[in-house]
């Protein structure tokens, strides 16, 4: 059903920057078929800070990573602007990702042997116009820590760490898939309102996945998954700025 | 530098340990390859060069007496560059610091000095003074052996005269690279030499003034030997021609083109088995630590870097290793190679050396190396990039372990739970397991190709010289004699038995198939000689017919029942027929032997011998062998246990060198491949252990389980390598069989245990590593960084 008709206001919208249609992403677990998808409709708008919603199992994260190209569905199409990330195949589905997407993981996934700094180098030495790593690093508020390994930092700073790394290339897309999991709230507020901050100076479309209802507040749109389904989608009247989230 | 080169070089630091085990089995596997191809490439370059710079004639002839005359005749034959005339005959000599018999071979040198053939090459001093007959050259290495010196003087008896003879100067022939005695299998410098005299002198001592007999050719380039060498045999028949042969007969160089050719087998066998054992072992581990990056590889890929990149940066760091272990290689192979190759040229009296890696054996190592590590990083890489990186960043899904078998036995109530741990993971990661299992085995297993060859030569001695040829002294004589000197041998002081034989010098031929050897005729229920079968048993002589070398049967292609002819290279040169009645298992040398009576019947000539074989007692050896010099038919008397020390010194200058080395390898590379399975197994589980430590397992109890799991595939692998390493023996064995030995495989227990012994404290050594590891486990930085 297309939750967003209900919805969006007629006003006239911009071009989607995403649209899937009909996405249904099924896994072969042995002898059981797990449909992980059953046939999502959704629409993100450029700019826009949307948080997805919904109980654990309900196919956030398989939703998150086929936009963000890391996996394909089963059915169903998708676009990002003028690209059908349904058709793509590996080679294709990378460069996309390196032109267009920055990624935040709930178990950050920082590269152990390198540096904060050089973590971020990673990424930016492959894109064609990104911040300096010091810079990125700087806007997480991790200027002091920039040569210290994963092991010597906090969860909350390697997560911070994993963020510069994510946007430092100017990414359109910035997808975080419970970038707040795995921290307290107090950290988790500092790395919201870096996310947040990215998405107002730099403009970026910016997904993130969290089973804090209390963070839908920092949203302009909330997308409720159930069951492989998009149940509903809400729109935020005003924001709520991280800072003031409290949980 | 670029974010991603940095990871690789501290990829690259974190895994040192591993990375230099991993290119210490490379550097092993290389540096075999190397050691072996340059040195056996110095020794056929310098052959080769040696033969060609000193003239190395292409066929040979001896015969009874020829005048100078015929020299023309011969050089007119088609398709004959050169000829040589000389005269050549055995002598005995009198050395100051030796009691036992010595003899030597006397070969005349042109007057003018002038060697058209088989130059000398000058080591010491000069060549003798035209005109002087009591001057003559010493083989250097003779002269060594009786530390000889220009200036020193020893007596020699030519042709039944004794002869004071002064020494001018030492030299090498390529004539006479090795020095055999007839009948020895090995050079004894003490006991036997090759000299040169002017050959006016040596003619006027053996009325051969204007006459010749021997000589030597050299060919027109593409000249068809056979036919020139029928021609000679033609115009030589009237002359008493013995058979003109080709080089390829030629005693020295035939000797060494069988040892060269056993060290190329050697050289083909071993640093191919090693290389391929190096590369597969390569191939695992490079695959297994490839596969502990999945997750890095996945966030790689998530943030835009392609399946190439990351192929190319994986490609980098396992290059690197790859490059260590080829660069460590080749410096180890070139200077093993070096020292082997001098170590040759020493034995085999080379006058010089030219050692020169070639271009392609490195090519062929390098590129065997880079392949395995290339295809087994691919592999690797490519099952890792293959997922989805949405996947891949999953953690592994928990795996589904089972009950294993041994637990469904119904064996489980008598396992701790961490020992039913260790034996479902090993069930879970079959494959693995069974690699690395494979891997220990492989390891074990060439540690045995290295040293069996020791056991073996220890057999072959005792089959030769303790069951077969069993006589403490063996005379010949210097024409075939009467049976009456049998008696005069008896009366000597301390014989205490005598056994007489008949040795005639022959071509055997089978249709196309022909070989130059000696038949013997050996009196039948002999105690001394006695032919054996495959079994070790007595073969008993047969009243009639010829009894062969099982490889001399092979190489005449004839069974028990064939008939053979037999065409006899002394005297008149008859050509008689005989049947072939039975094969004999020896492992040295190539033989036809005979009942005494039925070889003399075959001669149609009386009851003649050639020689005895005789037991004595040790006590009166020096005065026999002062009796020997004062009968001046003895043409030389030879000593069991000298042939012994002799063939004993052989073994260990040349192949033995080789093979220890070649074990020592095997260690080595036993070693890397049991730290570097037991350091992956470490970092594949640390988190698996380290959470149990969280639960409160005892850092003895994760080591049970880790360690347990590498001690039970140590314990299979180890009669697995060995099983398989007899394998590989019987391999080599069967490929280097030639006329000179054939060797028998033979493994004594010691030789099994110490290859089990070099898995074991690999092992264990490797276990104390990670024992020390697992006990300073980080618990909190293993669980903090998610993989
Ligand atoms: N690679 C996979 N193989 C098999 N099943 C999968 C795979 N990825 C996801 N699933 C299954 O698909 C369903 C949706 O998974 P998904 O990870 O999208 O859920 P989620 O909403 O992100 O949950 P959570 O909040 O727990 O992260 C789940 O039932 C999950 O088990
Ligand atoms: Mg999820």
């Amino acid at each position: 059903m297309p939750a967003m008709n209900q919805a969006e206001p007629l006003t006239p919208q911009p071009r989607p920057i995403f649209e899937a249609h009909g996405l249904t992403k099924d896994y072969q677990m042995g002898e059981v078929l797990v449909k992980a998808l059953r046939g999502v409709d959704l629409e993100l708008y450029p700019g826009e800070f949307v948080v997805l919603l919904g109980p654990s199992g309900s196919g956030k994260s398989t939703l998150l990573n086929i936009l963000g190209g890391l996996d394909t569905p089963t059915t169903g199409s998708v676009r990002y602007r003028d690209h059908d990330l349904s058709v793509y195949d590996d080679a294709a589905l990378t460069h996309y990702r390196r032109e267009h997407v920055g990624f935040v993981f709930q178990f950050y996934n920082l590269i152990p042997s390198l540096t904060a700094r050089e973590n971020v180098a990673l990424v930016t030495e492959i894109s064609d116009n990104p911040m300096t790593p010091e810079e990125a690093l700087k806007l997480v508020g991790l200027g002091e820590r920039m040569d210290h390994f994963p092991t010597q930092m906090s969860g909350g700073e390697q997560q911070r760490v994993a963020i510069a790394r994510a946007v430092a290339k100017r990414p359109q897309v910035l997808l975080c898939d419970e970038p707040t999991g795995a921290l307290d709230a107090q950290t988790g507020v500092l790395v919201l309102d870096v996310i947040a901050r990215v998405n107002q100076e730099l403009g970026t479309t910016t997904a993130v996945i969290t089973h804090n209802e209390v963070i839908a507040g920092m949203a302009d749109r909330i997308v409720h998954l159930r069951d492989g389904l998009v149940a509903r989608v809400e729109r935020n009247a005003s924001k709520i700025a991280a800072s003031a989230l409290r949980w | 530098m670029k974010a991603l080169d940095k990871k690789l070089w501290r990829d690259l630091w974190h895994m040192r340990g591993q990375a230099l085990a991993i290119a210490l089995v490379v550097m092993c596997g290389v540096g075999t390859y190397i050691m072996f191809l340059s040195t056996l490439g110095a020794l056929r370059a310098t052959q080769a060069s040696y033969y060609r710079e000193y003239r190395f004639a292409e066929a040979f002839v001896s015969l009874k007496r020829a005048p100078e005359s015929l020299r023309q005749r011969l050089q007119d034959i088609t398709g004959i560059d050169r000829v040589e005339t000389r005269v050549v005959a055995p002598i005995r000599l009198e050395m100051p610091d030796f009691p036992e018999p010595v003899t030597a071979l006397m070969v005349s040198l042109p007057d003018d000095g002038q060697q058209a053939l088989n130059a000398l090459y000058l080591r010491e001093g000069r060549l003798p003074a035209p005109g002087r007959g009591d001057e003559v050259v010493v083989s250097t290495p003779f002269a060594q052996a009786h530390k000889l010196k220009p200036g020193d003087r020893f007596t020699a008896t030519l042709n039944g005269r004794r002869q004071p003879l002064t020494l001018v100067g030492t030299a090498l022939s390529p004539e006479f690279v090795q020095q055999l005695r007839p009948g020895a299998a090995f050079p004894d410098y003490k006991r036997y030499g090759v000299m040169w005299m002017g050959r006016q002198a040596l003619g006027r001592a053996y009325d051969l003034e204007g006459a010749f007999n021997d000589a030597a050719f050299s060919l027109l380039r593409g000249a068809d030997a056979q036919s020139a060498i029928d021609r000679i045999d033609d115009l030589l028949k009237p002359y008493g021609g013995l058979g003109a042969y080709a080089r390829k007969d030629q005693r020295s160089h035939r000797f060494l083109s069988e040892e060269f050719q056993q060290l190329g087998t050697l050289a083909s066998l071993f640093p191919g088995m090693f290389m391929g054992i190096a590369a597969f072992l390569l191939n695992v581990v490079i695959s297994r630590q490839v596969a502990m990056q999945r997750e890095q590889i996945a966030t790689l890929k998530a943030f835009g870097y392609s399946n190439g990149d990351v192929i190319f940066h994986y490609l980098k760091l396992v290059a690197m290793i790859a490059v260590l272990g080829i660069a460590g290689g080749t410096a180890l192979g070139l200077w093993l190679g070096k020292l082997l190759s001098a170590l040759y040229m020493e034995f085999y009296h080379f006058p010089y050396l030219i050692f020169a890696l070639h271009p392609a054996t490195f090519a062929e190592a390098a590129a065997a190396t880079l392949l395995a590590a290339v295809a087994g990083t691919l592999f690797a890489v490519w099952r890792a990039a293959a997922l989805r990186p949405a996947q891949a960043m999953r953690p592994e899904p928990p795996a589904r372990y089972r009950e294993s078998v041994v637990e469904q036995l119904g064996l489980k109530r008598w396992l701790s739970q961490p020992t039913r741990m260790i034996i479902r993971h090993l069930q879970r990661r079959a494959l693995k397991s069974l690699l690395t299992l494979l891997g220990i085995a492989l390891a074990c297993g060439i540690i045995l190709t290295g040293l069996f060859q020791r056991d073996t030569v220890g057999y072959m001695l005792h089959v030769q010289y303790g069951m077969s040829q069993r006589e403490d002294i063996s005379v010949t004589f210097t024409d075939p004699a009467s049976r009456r000197a049998l008696f005069d041998l008896q009366g000597l002081p301390g014989v205490e038995h005598v056994e007489v034989f008949r040795a005639v010098p022959v071509r055997l031929r089978n249709g196309q198939n022909s070989y130059r050897t000696a038949v013997r005729g050996v009196e039948s229920g002999g105690e001394i000689q006695r032919l054996l079968d495959a079994d070790l048993r007595t073969v008993a002589l047969p009243q009639d017919g010829i009894l062969l070398t099982d490889h001399l049967g092979r190489i005449l292609n004839v069974k028990p029942g064939d008939t053979l002819e037999v065409e006899v290279l002394e005297g008149s040169r008859p050509v008689r027929e005989t049947t072939v009645v039975g094969l004999v298992k020896e492992y040295m040398g190539v033989s036809g032997y005979m009942e005494l009576a039925a070889l003399n019947r075959l001669m149609r000539e009386g009851p003649v011998i050639s020689g005895a074989y005789l037991s004595v007692d040790s006590a009166y050896l020096n005065e026999l062998f002062q009796r020997f010099k004062e009968m001046p038919r003895v043409a030389g008397v030879a000593e069991r246990v000298q042939e012994i020390r002799n063939f004993n010194r052989v073994m260990d200058e040349t192949m033995l060198f080789f093979t220890y080395v070649a074990s020592i390898f095997a260690a080595i590379i036993a070693f890397g491949v049991i730290y570097n399975s037991a350091r992956i197994a470490l970092t594949e589980r640390s988190r698996e252990l380290a959470s149990l430590r969280v639960l409160g397992f005892t850092r003895g109890e994760i080591s049970y389980i880790l360690l347990g799991e590498l001690g039970i595939l140590t314990i299979l692998a180890i009669p697995l390598g060995l099983w398989m390493g007899n394998w590989m023996c019987y391999y080599i064995a069967h490929s280097m069989q030639n006329d000179l030995f054939r060797v028998p495989v033979i493994l004594v227990p010691a030789t099994y245990a110490f290859a089990a012994t070099v898995v074991l404290v690999s092992a264990i050594f490797s276990g104390m590593v990670v024992r020390r590891r697992l006990d300073r486990l980080d618990l909190i930085a293993v669980l903090k960084t998610a993989e």
